[in-house]
């Protein structure tokens, strides 16, 4: 199968993610659509790994999961510290620094 | 892309492996970098098995050291000539080790010192319960006002945990700028992220506000790397490779061999132009340059003050590096296309940093939309293109971070019942009631203003006349408009401080200990410094000015 075929899927799911980001209220669900970016590229880089009959991007992806488990850590602390604070994991109940 | 030029990675792999290389890594000239990432190691496990009580006297300590040694190992590697006539890339193309790196590691580290005084000072708060108590939450897991909060404080915990997430963000901050393939640039990118993310979160007063910063920080932050790193797969789709020396070949077609299926990616200029441009943003979000701002002022704000003054200068420093290196040894070829984009990018942010600033009723916000009109005057250096616009953004990237920490180590003194008194309003006749800690502020947004004897001036200067120099005669006249505007803001403050009446219910200036007072010190020296006899700095920085490739 045509390899470019998985790009266009990978830049679909990275567009899933993206948009995701920009419309869901609950900052778990923003992670976990930024996880979903995050996993279009390593799709983006297998498949130009195929193409150029390389590793590195293969190797890449492998870098890339690291650190969304390092992401994870860090990022899951910081919301439930926010959760356990206010009840509500909402992105737009934290507002008290306005302009 | 037809299937026929698709690669078939399995019947390699099916042969018998050769023997494999083992990789040479050029320890001596990694050291800096080396002694960082191993003091936080060190300070993880001496946050593990050292009783509480004398944790924080180890971790200071250790941190200190550590940094002053990773200095000691630039001077030694600059000295040996690596920043001029022994410039090389080491550890198998993942670092270059050139002037540049070297300048904006020794300005990294030197700014890290001068924060992580600043991180553990003590003083500031009456002692409670018999313990003293530094900018850092109790107990981080603690649920703010509850009662396991409070019996953390009785218990006079504190976060030393903050010494090590410093020296982790360094080290990422370190290899930022010196960052020679895409894959260490995203991994250095995440390495200070993190860190810093936590940092945000943890401090002790108004801690509401703080873990609001760290959320949007990271979240924001999150996205804008995810389209960092969808760039990144982009460039390398368009070049086979991560290697900034290979992708600058292929993006100027000086490239030697071409197989079938670079040949046929190669001609796709829609992989060029979006991954280089989705890797700009990433790097621009970090800087803080409009459109991607949107974050500074609330993370300014919210997360502990030591804390923004080390954000808002070092990694202001290691980003500019990145963006240095990117535009100038991976993308040349590609000038015609990234300046105009940048053009707009500095004017906007020049504009809407020193406008934006005016409406601001809060020390914090405004020093945010300030370094907000800073990064874009330092753009305005990098869009030059000149060895001279290097020099002078390493300039202007060494004189802006001392200043940054000093004044927000002034923020840091001026209390009241509820912790720091940001609101402008407190600050008014401040120069009556402690005229030395209003007369360093005063020095201090002058520098910021640009005002002549002081290092924002030399700064502003040099940069301004590598942008004419370099073709952006248009580019300085906007910057000397908003210098003028963002000038009116600061000696707003200042005629606050001095020419108002004090009230009544004003805050009071905390006497700090030497730690802070170095600080404050250390910003003051370097803003007279670096304004009356900046000479011996800008040759320093135009020595530096050459990328290894």
């Amino acid at each position: 199968m045509n390899p470019v075929n998985y790009l266009y899927l990978a830049a679909l799911l990275f567009t899933i993610g993206a948009a995701g980001v920009l419309i869901r209220r609950n900052a778990i669900v923003v992670f976990m659509c930024i996880e979903l970016m995050l996993n279009a590229c390593n799709l983006t880089l297998v498949a130009f790994s195929r193409m150029h009959g390389n590793l590195d991007g293969q190797i890449i992806a492998f870098f890339v999961m690291v650190v969304a488990a390092a992401e994870v850590v860090v990022g899951l602390a910081i919301i439930v510290s926010l959760f356990r604070s206010r009840h509500s994991a909402s992105v737009d109940d934290a507002s008290l620094m306005k302009l | 892309m037809s299937p026929t030029a698709v690669h078939s990675l399995w019947t390699t792999a099916a042969e018998p492996l050769d023997k494999i290389q083992a990789p040479d890594i050029e320890y001596g000239q990694l050291a800096p970098i080396l002694i960082v990432v191993g003091a936080a190691i060190v300070g993880l496990l001496l946050e593990a098995f050292l009783p509480r009580r004398a944790r924080y006297q180890a971790q200071v300590t250790l941190t200190v050291v550590a940094l002053a040694a990773s200095f000691a190992a630039i001077i030694a590697l600059a000295q040996a000539g690596y920043g001029t006539t022994k410039a090389n890339v080491a550890a198998m193309g993942a670092i270059a080790i050139d002037g540049p790196t070297l300048f904006l590691q020794g300005t990294i580290l030197l700014a890290s010192v001068v924060a992580v005084l600043t991180f553990a000072e003590r003083r500031l708060d009456p002692e409670t319960h018999g313990n003293h108590i530094d900018s850092f939450v109790a107990q981080a897991a603690s649920v703010p006002g509850s009662d396991s909060e409070k019996s953390a404080v009785r218990a006079g915990f504190t976060t030393t945990e903050v010494y090590p997430l410093a020296l982790f963000a360094i080290a990422g901050m370190l290899v930022f700028p010196a960052a020679n393939d895409l894959l260490t640039l995203f991994v250095a990118l995440e390495v200070f992220s993190l860190p810093l993310y936590l940092l945000c979160a943890l401090a002790r007063r108004k801690r509401l506000l703080s873990q609001e910063a760290a959320v949007k920080y990271f979240l924001l932050g999150a996205f804008s790397s995810a389209f960092m790193l969808f760039g990144i797969a982009l460039l390398y789709g368009y070049a086979g490779s991560v290697s900034y020396a290979r992708i600058a070949e292929v993006v100027d077609g000086s490239v030697r061999t071409i197989d079938p299926a670079l040949a046929d990616t190669m001609g796709n200029d829609a992989l060029l132009l979006i991954g280089g441009a989705l890797i700009l943003m990433g790097l621009l979000f970090k800087v803080g340059a409009v459109p991607f701002h949107m974050w500074t002022p609330d993370v300014y704000q919210g997360a502990p003050t030591p804390v923004t003054g080390f954000m808002a200068a070092a990694t202001k420093v290691a980003a500019f590096g990145a963006l240095l290196r990117l535009l100038y040894v991976v993308l040349p070829g590609l000038r015609w296309d990234w300046r105009p984009v940048m053009w707009a990018i500095a004017i906007v942010t020049m504009l809407a940093g020193a406008i934006v600033a005016i409406t601001q009723t809060d020390i914090k916000r405004l020093l945010a939309y300030s370094s907000i009109a800073h990064a874009g005057f330092i753009l305005a250096g990098v869009i030059a293109f000149t060895p001279d616009g290097v020099s002078s953004v390493l300039f202007y990237l060494g004189a802006y971070s001392f200043v940054t920490i000093g004044a927000f180590a002034v923020v840091t003194l001026v209390r009241d019942a509820g912790g720091e008194a940001t609101h402008l309003s407190k600050w008014a006749g401040l120069g009556r009631r402690s005229p030395l800690v209003a007369a360093v502020f005063a020095v201090f947004l002058l520098s910021f203003a640009g005002i002549p004897l002081t290092s924002g001036f030399s700064g502003k200067f040099a940069v301004f006349k590598a942008a004419a120099e370099g073709g952006a005669g248009a580019l300085v006249v906007v910057g000397v408009l908003s210098s003028a505007i963002a000038a009116f803001f600061y000696i707003r403050v200042i005629v606050l401080m001095f020419f108002s009446e004090p009230k009544a219910d004003g805050p009071t200036v905390a006497v700090p200990s030497a730690m802070t007072s170095t600080a404050i010190a250390a910003g003051v020296l370097v803003t007279l410094v670096l304004g009356l006899a900046p000479q011996y700095f800008l040759d320093l920085a135009g020595q530096a000015s050459v990328f290894a490739r």
